[in-house]
């Protein structure tokens, strides 16, 4: 009787050391699966892009013709259309989330703080193909009409600056995707400021408070020092969003794969909206294949912004961490 | 004269701290009026545009009379709700994984970073993937190719939000269940997975809410189609492809619908995203 409790007993005790070694094999291996997606997403674009590579090399990159009948294809353009879009974005977004960070963090009573910060997140929630939608059929309109007059006639009139505002005022073009781009952009950043400045050691805080200085100078020489990584991998973050963005910039860059000139007011293309518009078009194999190098393009230059923006945020977690 | 030239400083300090007071609160301002601006446009603009037709019409033609949305929904309920029951389970087995085995490990650390990364990755990229591996092989855009899409962009965002709630559980509740003898699977089950169930509901809900606006990665893998359809071997229409579709035409008909279309998917996520909150709002406090 007691011999065969002791067998139950163990032949249980082997069964969960089983069950247990197969849980953590399934959960590994799930784990696995994100790995394998990543590398996935890398060969299957160099795979795809292949063709296009054999056919342009490393000129690609600078070519600035995008042809397709004559099948000769360049990155040049749409690389510009994403740099010039996001750092017109960022250059919006940065002031105003900083604003709202100081704002919440700093300013706010506290009830005011937990509403905003919804309201934000929130705002980070809605799809960007609502913020395209709406620049394109709301905001292009007023802004044409309005506001790249005014543009050209105070800072278009200036030397140098003016190229950048000079030009006809269509509405659709570089500018006016910076711009719901910033707006798009802004709830990220802002939320990942306020996360960050919240790190603060209240102690550090209350002690400059104590000597004299005023709300400003606390922000500006206690928080920034101390979050400076943090508040650099939340910019990037933003960046990262911006750079990859698709929808918010198709139906506002103006989709033209030929170099106008400088100026913000004219049509040009992003990666994103190349892709968008005429990857399922493609007729040809070389010029598919151009495209998917342009998408590798494009995930190469995102993953390097978001690993430095994680790379920085966990930096800050981890003396964060250390100092509390 | 030493007094005055104090107060001159002290001036100018607080006309600083009140510039930079004034200055955010612009910000503030600035941010909300966007959102009100959005939001307003989307829900006068929508509300006109809804009707019963909606939802028992297919997308018309240009320049007809009728007309609504039907297919396009239930292409969109279709992909987003097969997307979810994939991506659910290997997204908290995954979470599962990096909060109980993979603290401090290698693999864990990794999987981590790859994953944070995936988070924000660009959604276009995700579409020209499962172009590359499935719809090239299949030969022809099909629904499956638009739900493996949907999938991929699933999986991050359960897996962070179940590993930020399963490390929120209690050591002492793990070792209570350990003292009690029970194998490793069994108290990560039926300990910290159901203390923490009500927060990874949420990941899935916002995952929910993240996939139902996605246009981009159904562009190239699901298409569209202007029948209805319940055949994920074919072409599909969703919700935001039509949108976009619609948007971009100069029919005052297709506008409207596209619209109509807007004001349901952003109902949708606000809802969505509300909802998670509540739970863990109850679930916290």
């Amino acid at each position: 009787m007691s011999a065969n409790i002791v067998l139950s007993r163990k032949v249980n005790k082997y069964r969960a050391i089983w069950a247990d070694f197969l849980f953590f094999q399934i959960c590994r291996a799930f784990a696995l699966l994100t790995l394998i997606a990543l590398f996935g997403i890398l060969f299957s674009l160099i795979w795809g892009a292949l063709p296009a590579m054999k056919q342009f090399g490393v000129s690609f990159l600078w070519s600035a013709e995008w042809n397709p009948p004559q099948e000769r294809f360049g990155a040049l353009i749409p690389i510009y259309g994403t740099l010039i879009t996001s750092a017109i974005a960022l250059l919006i977004a940065l002031p105003v989330s900083f604003g709202i960070a100081f704002f919440i963090t700093e300013l706010a009573p506290v009830w005011m703080k937990k509403t905003l910060g919804i309201a934000i997140e929130l705002l980070a929630g809605v799809p960007s193909i609502v913020y395209g939608m709406w620049g394109l059929l709301v905001f292009v309109p007023i802004f044409s009409e309005y506001a790249q007059p005014w543009l050209s006639e105070t800072l278009g009139i200036l030397p140098i600056i003016g190229e950048f505002f000079s030009g006809p005022p269509i509405g659709v073009g570089i500018l006016a995707a910076g711009i719901v781009l910033a707006i798009m952009i802004i709830p990220f950043i802002a939320s990942v400021m306020r996360d960050v400045f919240e790190v603060t050691p209240s102690i550090l805080k209350e002690s400059s408070y104590a000597l004299g200085a005023t709300r400003w100078e606390v922000v500006w020489n206690i928080v920034l020092p101390y979050t400076r990584v943090g508040v650099v991998g939340g910019i990037m973050l933003g960046l990262g969003r911006a750079l990859g963005e698709t929808m918010a910039v198709t139906f506002l860059i103006g989709n033209i794969n030929s170099f106008q000139g400088f100026s913000l007011f004219l049509p040009c293309n992003s990666i994103a909206s190349a892709l968008a518009n005429e990857f399922a078009e493609a007729t040809s194999d070389l010029y598919t294949s151009s495209l998917i190098e342009l998408g590798l393009v494009l995930f190469l230059i995102t993953f390097l912004v978001l690993s430095a923006s994680k790379l920085l945020l966990l930096r800050l977690s981890k003396s964060g961490g250390e100092q509390a | 004269m030493k007094y005055r030239k104090i107060s001159w400083l002290l001036f100018k300090r607080q006309l600083l701290d009140w510039m930079s007071v004034i200055l955010s609160l612009f910000a503030i301002l600035f941010g909300l009026f966007w959102l009100f601006w959005i939001l307003w446009t989307t829900l006068s603009l929508g509300i006109s545009g809804l009707s019963l037709d909606l939802f028992t019409e297919m997308t018309p033609p240009p320049n007809s009379e009728t007309g609504g949305l039907a297919n396009a929904i239930m292409g969109s309920l279709m992909m987003v709700g097969l997307a979810t029951l994939l991506g659910t389970p290997i997204g908290i087995f995954s979470g599962i994984y990096l909060a109980e085995f993979g603290r401090r490990n290698m693999l864990g650390e990794i999987v981590r970073f790859i994953n944070d990364i995936l988070l924000s990755a660009p959604s276009i990229i995700i579409g020209l993937f499962i172009y590359e591996i499935y719809v090239t092989r299949r030969g022809h855009f099909s629904g499956w190719a638009g739900v493996l899409a949907l999938t991929l962009i699933v999986i991050p965002v359960v897996v962070r939000t179940t590993e930020n709630m399963l490390r929120l559980v209690p050591t002492s509740l793990r070792e209570a269940a350990y003292a009690l003898g029970a194998p490793n699977w069994h108290m990560i089950l039926n300990v910290s997975l159901r203390a923490s169930f009500a927060g990874v509901i949420t990941g899935v809900m916002l995952a929910v809410a993240r996939i139902s606006g996605e246009t981009a990665p159904l562009l190239f893998t699901a298409l569209s189609n202007q029948y209805w359809s319940l055949n994920l071997d074919e072409p599909l229409a969703s919700l935001p492809v039509v949108i976009f579709k619609f948007a971009m035409s100069p029919f005052a008909d297709w506008s409207r619908l596209a619209w109509a279309g807007v004001f349901l998917i952003v109902l949708t996520v606000l809802l969505l995203n509300i909802l998670a909150r509540l739970i863990l709002q109850r679930k916290t406090s």
